[in-house]
């Protein structure tokens, strides 16, 4: 623990560097994903909507890069961009809706959301203050500051590393492998549950019927009339 | 790390998606869209208590979020298709008209 201290300034500063980057790293994949969810439910075109939605996800990869988790991340980009916001985008493609008469009286609901949106905050803000802070904040303090910039070392993790998806990997193909099975059958049922539902059997649609096809009759189809 | 700054942006990114419902009761595809970015914020809430916690079973349960995320899309975006088919439009203020 604690070994920065008899490290030279060098490695000091630029741990500092570090933190000073991971911090505006931080602030700007924050500050953006935030800035384009309100774009995603406040514009006025649902594909532009669509594409700061696109946005939003991209952001929030970003943030999981930071926590290193890199598996998530890219996971993150692969499910919500490549699938859900390219299926979200189509569908605004494919129904064609008109623009101006989706948003008026925009504020209507402002004050019950309001309130419940404020009730919400406070109740979380009720959780975050009393427990989640960390003891050791050693920057508040000023009776600390010989020991501000001093960085804990997890050993165990240092010395034996493994990878996110390896982890995830080791743990959901043995002891979570029921929770695994679940989630391919839900996925399962959600595909032949979305494509019986836009499948249509129309009467006007003509389909080629081979069964008829094949029994049809050349002498009762085609016939000279004298 | 610092945990109360990441969970205050998945905390304002929930709030955005109850404001997105709450806000825009015309568009169903917003409606869809802010129900991804809650289910985003509940994520992001999910991963960032496992990197506290150390803890994996929190990625395991991002990682079954997601999956009911992408076959909720699937199904919410088939079932506005379909309606989009009967009605020709997908205004939210007459679906009551469809039950029985």
């Amino acid at each position: 623990m604690l070994y920065n201290r008899h490290y030279s300034t060098s490695s000091h500063s630029r741990e500092k560097k570090k933190k000073d980057l991971m911090n505006f790293l931080f602030y700007l994949f924050s500050s953006l994903t935030l800035l384009s969810g309100i774009m995603v439910i406040q514009s006025r075109n649902p594909v532009h909507s669509v594409l700061f939605l696109i946005l939003v996800f991209f952001n929030a990869a970003g943030l999981l890069v930071l926590l290193g988790l890199d598996f998530f991340a890219m996971i993150f980009l692969v499910v919500y961009v490549g699938a859900i916001a390219v299926l979200f985008l189509f569908v605004v493609m494919m129904l064609n809706i008109k623009l101006a008469e989706i948003n008026e009286k925009r504020l209507r609901y402002l004050p019950i959301g309001g309130l419940l949106g404020l009730l919400f905050l406070f109740e979380v803000l009720l959780i975050v203050d009393n427990d989640l802070i960390p003891l050791l904040i050693y920057d508040n303090i000023q009776a600390f500051t010989e020991y501000s910039e001093l960085q804990f070392v997890n050993w165990s993790s240092a010395i034996h590393t493994i990878t996110n998806i390896k982890a995830i990997g080791n743990i959901i193909y043995t002891y979570y492998f029921y929770f695994f099975l679940m989630a391919s059958i839900i996925l399962l049922v959600a595909m032949i549950g979305a494509i019986v539902l836009t499948m249509q059997k129309g009467i006007r649609i003509k389909r080629q019927q081979v069964f008829l096809q094949n029994t049809r009759d050349f002498a009762k189809t085609i016939r000279k009339i004298s | 790390m610092d945990l109360v700054k990441y969970l205050a942006v998945a905390m304002a990114l929930f709030l955005l998606g109850i404001w997105g419902i709450f806000l825009n009761r015309k568009n169903i595809i917003i409606m869809l869209m802010s129900i991804e970015l809650m289910l985003l914020a509940v994520n992001l809430n999910f991963l960032l208590f496992s990197v506290y916690l150390d803890d994996l079973m929190g990625q395991l349960f991002a990682l079954l979020i997601l999956t009911v995320a992408a076959a909720e899309s699937a199904i919410g975006l088939a079932l506005l298709v379909v309606y989009y088919r009967i009605r020709g439009t997908i205004a939210v203020e007459f679906i009551n008209l469809l039950k029985g």
